[in-house]
C-alpha cells in the first residue's frame, strides 16, 4: 500500500551540506569490457570526485554492475585505464582495491548467511587486524585487546545503522531490507574512502528506503566518504546524488 | 545522614530532595543502567546526582526560571530521566510527551503546556519539534541527547545535552558557587509545588494536562514501596512510554523514593532481549504486553517437536491445577506438589527464563482489564503477577491486590491511605494522597472530576465484593443495555475474545440494539504462523484477514466465546450474533487507538458507521473506504469489502435472563 512517492523527506533532513566536493578521486577512461563475443562496456569514461555522491543509472543490461566490478578489480577490462588516488592502472585488483579504501555492497546480498550480524560486520575489519591468525585464535593479550578495539568500531556501526536488535541473529534469517543494511555495515567497517553501492534500495519498502537514504547521506556527510551508487528509483537518485552518469546501450 | 541531606530541607517532600538523600545514603549503589554499544553501563546514585546537577546548572545558563515548563520527548534513556530531576530541582515542571505522537498531536500539548524548553532524544524528534516551532512562540531552546545527523543544524537555539552539561561543569570548575546555588534551589522546593504534568491519552477529546504535586508523587512512590516491600536491592526495566503516568510513578517516583535501580534498554526493539539479560525483580506491563508474550509462546510451542509439545501440554495442565494455589500458599496434594516441582524444572523455569522473569519477585499489570485466563496462566507458572487499578489523576495507585489475596476478577483492595466508594450510579470514586491538583487550564474539567469534598470520579463503573475487593465492570459511559434490558459491557466481551492468540483487537457493539456484534482484528504473528502451517498463502494483512479459512477459524473462536458466555447467566444474553473481521489493523496513528493502545470507541463507531449499519441490517457484505495515515505522516485511502459473519447463539445453560420480570 506504500507508493514510493515521498523519498524527498529523507534528504531534506540533511539540508545544510557541509561536505565539500574536492579533487578527482577516481577516473575511468575508455574502458572496454568484453565477455567472449558480448561487449558489456564500450568506451566508458567518467570520474568521481572526493566527497560526492555519484549515481550510475541506465537500463537493465547496460553494464552498470560490470562497471562497479571493474572499479573494484573483480573484472579486468580489455582496454582503458582506472586511476584511483592518482595511480593509473590498466586493471584494479580486488585486494589492492580493498587496502586502498574501496568497499562495496552487492545487488544480490553477499553475506555469510550462517553468521550473526555482529560477525558479518566484524569480517569487514579483517584488513585492519594486525595480529597473526594464531594469536587471534587463542585470543590472548594484544590479540584480545585488538579484538576489543575492533568490536567497539563495529558496535558503533551497529548503533549507527540501528540494528542492535539483530546483533546476534544469523543474517540468513533476516528480511532482505535488513540484510542490505548489514551489508552496508560490513562495507563501512572497512572505513572506506570510496563506497560502491549496487542497488542499495532494491526490494525495499518506503520506510526502509527512507532509512537507507538517511544512512547514505549521513555516511557521506559525517565521514566525507565518497559514494558511487547504482539505483533504479529515480526519486532516490535525484535526491541523493550530486552528479549522475548514464550508461546506455551503444548504437 | 550526611551533610548533603541536612543542607536540603529536613523533610523529604520533593523528588530532588530524595535524590540528595539517595546520593548520601546509597551513593555507591547503582541507580541507573543503560545498554550502550552492546555493553551495560551503570551510574551510581552519587553519579546521577552530579549528572543532574550539571544539567541543572547548564539550564540556568540558558535562562531557565522557576516555573518554566520543559517538554521531554523520547524513549527511556538515562539522560531523559535525569532531565526530570534537573528541571524539578530548579522548580520547573517537566512535561513528558509521547515520542510517537505525530506533529499535530505534539503541537497541541506543547502549546497547551506553555513549554519554554524541549529536551528530546534524537534527530527525528528535533525535526518534529522544529517543524512545529513556528506555532510555539514560547519555545526558546531545544536540547537533544543523541548527536547523530545533527552536526550541521543551526545551533542558535539548538543544543546538545552534553554541551549544556559542559556549561554546568565549567561553572563548577570556576567555583562560582554553582553547587551551593543548586542546593538552595532544591531547598526552596516544597511538597505542594507542581512536580510533573502528564497529559492523559484521551479516549475522548483533546488530552488534558494532569498536574501532580511533589506530595502526590513522593507519597505514591513511597506508599507503593512499603506495600510491596521494595528496597534499594530491587531492579526494574524502563520500557514503557515516559509520558505515561505508570512509567513516571514506577520507574521514577518509586525508584527515587526507594533507591531502586532502573535499567534502560538499548532501544525499543531490544527491550525483550535486554530484559532477559537484566532479570528485573519488579516488572510492570499493560495486559497487552502479557498477551503478546503469551501469543509468541503459544506460537513457538506449536512449532516445537512432538515431545516438547506433549510435555508442555501435560505440565501446563498441572500448573493450571496447582500453580496458583501453591503461589497463594494454599493446601495442595502431595502428588500435585511433586508434579509441579518437576514441571518447574522442565517447563516453567525455562519459560520464565525465556521471558526474562527468572529473578522476578513481583509483576503488576494494569491500564486495562485483563482476561482471567491470561492472568491465571502467568500465575500458574509461578510468576507473582498481580493487578492494580489506577489512573493518572490518582498518581496511579487506587487499589492493589495484596499478596495472598489475588483474584483474577478483582483489582484488589484500596492502597495505603486510599479510600474508595461507589456512588448511586455505580461509578467508582476515590480519595488518596495521590489525588491530582487540577487539570492545567481546564477548570471546567477539574470541577467535573473532583467533587467539593475531595472525592475524584474515575469514570469507571464497578462494585465492591464481599471480600472488600473492587471489581471494575467497564467505563461507566460505555456500559449499556441491550433492547431486552440485559446489561452490556463491551470491554468485558472484548477482553474475553482477545484471550485467543489469533485475535489482537476487538470492538463490541450492542448498547440499544437487539444483539451484540463485533469488529475483530486478527493477530498477524499468530494467524500468519497458522497460515504457514496450513499452507495458506497470502500477500498482505488485508488478504489474510479476508481469507475464507481464516474467517472459518475465527468463527470457531467466536463460537467458543459464545459457549463460554452461555454458561454465565449475567452475560448469556451478550453472545455475539454477527461480526466482521476488519481488513485494516486499528492504529493509534489513525486515531482509532490511544497512544496507550486503548480502543477509542466513539471514534471507531463514527469512522466505521457503514460497517455497524451492515452488522445490524442483515447484509452479507460491507464496504468501507477510509482515510489512513502512513507512518511518515502522509495520508492515503484504504478500501475493501468484508464479509459479515452470522453466528448461532448457545442456549443459556443455567437460567435464562429474566427479561420479563423487569
Amino acid at each position: 500500500m506504500n507508493a514510493h512517492a515521498n523519498i524527498g523527506a529523507a534528504s531534506a533532513v540533511a539540508a545544510a551540506p557541509s561536505r565539500r566536493i574536492g579533487e578527482v578521486l577516481l577516473t575511468v577512461e575508455n574502458v572496454v569490457m568484453r565477455f567472449g563475443g558480448v561487449t558489456a562496456i564500450k568506451g566508458v569514461s567518467f570520474d568521481v570526485r572526493k566527497g560526492e555522491v555519484r549515481a550510475i543509472i541506465g537500463p537493465n543490461g547496460a553494464g552498470k554492475t560490470s562497471m562497479l566490478n571493474v572499479i573494484n578489480g573483480f573484472y579486468h577490462p580489455q582496454e582503458g585505464t582506472i586511476t584511483f588516488k592518482g595511480q593509473k592502472r590498466s586493471a584494479m585488483r580486488p585486494h589492492v582495491a580493498a587496502t586502498q579504501g574501496i568497499a562495496r555492497t552487492f545487488q544480490n546480498v553477499a553475506l555469510f548467511k550462517g553468521m550473526s550480524t555482529l560477525d558479518n560486520i566484524m569480517t569487514g575489519r579483517t584488513l585492519k587486524m594486525k595480529r597473526g591468525i594464531l594469536a587471534q585464535a587463542v585470543r590472548f593479550g594484544p590479540a584480545l585487546r585488538e579484538e576489543v578495539e575492533h568490536r567497539e568500531v563495529v558496535e558503533r556501526i551497529i548503533d549507527f545503522l540501528e540494528i542492535a536488535h539483530i546483533r546476534k541473529t544469523p543474517v540468513g534469517k533476516l528480511p532482505y531490507g535488513l540484510q542490505k543494511r548489514v551489508e552496508l555495515g560490513r562495507a563501512l567497517a572497512t572505513e572506506p574512502e570510496l563506497l560502491l553501492l549496487d542497488e542499495p534500495m532494491a526490494g525495499m519498502n518506503l520506510e526502509e528506503k527512507q532509512d537507507m537514504c538517511r544512512f547514505i547521506l549521513t555516511v557521506n556527510d559525517t565521514f566525507n566518504t565518497t559514494i558511487a551508487l547504482i539505483e533504479h528509483d529515480m526519486g532516490v537518485v535525484m535526491d541523493l546524488s550530486d552528479r549522475v552518469v548514464v550508461l546506455d546501450y551503444g548504437p | 545522614m550526611g551533610d548533603t541531606a541536612q543542607t536540603a530541607a529536613a523533610r523529604l517532600d520533593t523528588v530532588p530532595k530524595l535524590l540528595l538523600r539517595n546520593a548520601a545514603e546509597f551513593g555507591r549503589r547503582p541507580a541507573m543502567r543503560h545498554k550502550d554499544l552492546g555493553i551495560w553501563q551503570s551510574w551510581t546514585w552519587a553519579e546521577v546526582r552530579n549528572q543532574v546537577r550539571d544539567l541543572a546548572l547548564g539550564l540556568r545558563k540558558l535562562g531557565f526560571e522557576r516555573g518554566d515548563a520543559v517538554a521531554i520527548v523520547g524513549s527511556n534513556r538515562p539522560r531523559l530521566y535525569w532531565t526530570f530531576a534537573a528541571v524539578q530541582s530548579l522548580g520547573g515542571i517537566p512535561v513528558p510527551v509521547y515520542q510517537d505522537s505525530v506533529a499535530d498531536e505534539m503541537v497541541y500539548v506543547l502549546d497547551h503546556a506553555e513549554v519554554r524548553y524541549a529536551i528530546v532524544e534524537d534527530q527525528e524528534q528535533v525535526d518534529k519539534v522544529q517543524s512545529i516551532a513556528a506555532q510555539l512562540p514560547r519555545l526558546q531552546h531545544i536540547i537533544y541527547d543523541l548527536e547523530k545527523g545533527l552536526k550541521d543544524y543551526d545551533h542558535t537555539r539548538l543544543h546538545s545535552y552534553t554541551s549544556v552539561q559542559d556549561h554546568g561543569r565549567a561553572e563548577l570548575k570556576n567555583n562560582t558557587g554553582g553547587e551551593a546555588w543548586w542546593l538552595s534551589e532544591i531547598a526552596q522546593g516544597q511538597g505542594a509545588d507542581v512536580s510533573v504534568m502528564l497529559y492523559t491519552s484521551g479516549t475522548t477529546g483533546r488530552p488534558k494536562g494532569v498536574m501532580l504535586t511533589h506530595d502526590n508523587v513522593v507519597k505514591s512512590g513511597s506508599n507503593a514501596n512499603v506495600f510491596d516491600k521494595f528496597t534499594a536491592a530491587d531492579t526494574m526495566i524502563a520500557y514503557l512510554p515516559m509520558a505515561w503516568a505508570g512509567d513516571h510513578i514506577f520507574t521514577y517516583a518509586q525508584a527515587y523514593a526507594g533507591g531502586l535501580c532502573v535499567a534502560c534498554p538499548e532501544s525499543a526493539t531490544t527491550a525483550v532481549e535486554d530484559r532477559r539479560e537484566i532479570g528485573p525483580t519488579y516488572f510492570f506491563a499493560p495486559p497487552r504486553v502479557f498477551e503478546t508474550m503469551l501469543t509468541e509462546m503459544t506460537v513457538r510451542m506449536e512449532d516445537a517437536g512432538p515431545t516438547k509439545r506433549k510435555m508442555y501440554t501435560y505440565f501446563m495442565g498441572v500448573a493450571q491445577r496447582a500453580g496458583g494455589a501453591i503461589l497463594d500458599g494454599k493446601q495442595v496434594s502431595a502428588k500435585d506438589r511433586m508434579l509441579y516441582w518437576l514441571g518447574d524444572k522442565l517447563v516453567y523455569a525455562p519459560l520464565r527464563n525465556r521471558m526474562g522473569f527468572t529473578n522476578l519477585r513481583l509483576g503488576y499489570t494494569a491500564g486495562e482489564a485483563v482476561g482471567p485466563e491470561l492472568f491465571r496462566f502467568y500465575r500458574s507458572i509461578g510468576l507473582n503477577l498481580k493487578q492494580l487499578y489506577g489512573q493518572t489523576e490518582a498518581s496511579v495507585f487506587i487499589t492493589l491486590q495484596p499478596d495472598g489475596e489475588v483474584f483474577p476478577e478483582t483489582v484488589g483492595k484500596p492502597g495505603p491511605e486510599c479510600e474508595i466508594k461507589i456512588d448511586e450510579s455505580g461509578e467508582v470514586l476515590f480519595k488518596s494522597p495521590g489525588v491530582f491538583l487540577k487539570y492545567f487550564k481546564n477548570d471546567e474539567a477539574t470541577a467535573a472530576t473532583k467533587t467539593a469534598d475531595g472525592w475524584v470520579k474515575t469514570g469507571d463503573a464497578g462494585f465492591i465484593d464481599g471480600r472488600g475487593h473492587l471489581c471494575i465492570i467497564d467505563r461507566a459511559k460505555d456500559v449499556g443495555k441491550l433492547k431486552n434490558g440485559a446489561l452490556f459491557s463491551p470491554k468485558y466481551l472484548e477482553n474475553r475474545i482477545k484471550f485467543f492468540p489469533e485475535i489482537k483487537e476487538a470492538v463490541a457493539f450492542g448498547g440499544g440494539h437487539d444483539f451484540v456484534t463485533m469488529f475483530l482484528n486478527i493477530d498477524l504473528t499468530s494467524v500468519g504462523n497458522w497460515a504457514e502451517r496450513n499452507n495458506i498463502s497470502y500477500a498482505s494483512y488485508q488478504e489474510l484477514a479476508g481469507h475464507p479459512q481464516v474467517l472459518e477459524m475465527i468463527k470457531k473462536r467466536v463460537d467458543e466465546l459464545n459457549a463460554a458466555l452461555a454458561r454465565e447467566p449475567q452475560v448469556a444474553a451478550c453472545q455475539v450474533k454477527r461480526f466482521i473481521v476488519l481488513s485494516k489493523e486499528l492504529e493509534a496513528d489513525d486515531g482509532e487507538l490511544t497512544r496507550t493502545q486503548k480502543v477509542r470507541r466513539s471514534f471507531i463507531a463514527d469512522r466505521y458507521g457503514t460497517l455497524i449499519t451492515a452488522l445490524y441490517d442483515g447484509s452479507k457484505e460491507a464496504r468501507i473506504s477510509v482515510e489512513v495515515v502512513f507512518e511518515d505522516g502522509r495520508k492515503g485511502k484504504i478500501e475493501g469489502h468484508m464479509q459479515v459473519i452470522d453466528m448461532q447463539t448457545h442456549p443459556a445453560a443455567v437460567m435464562p435472563v429474566k427479561e420479563a420480570a423487569e
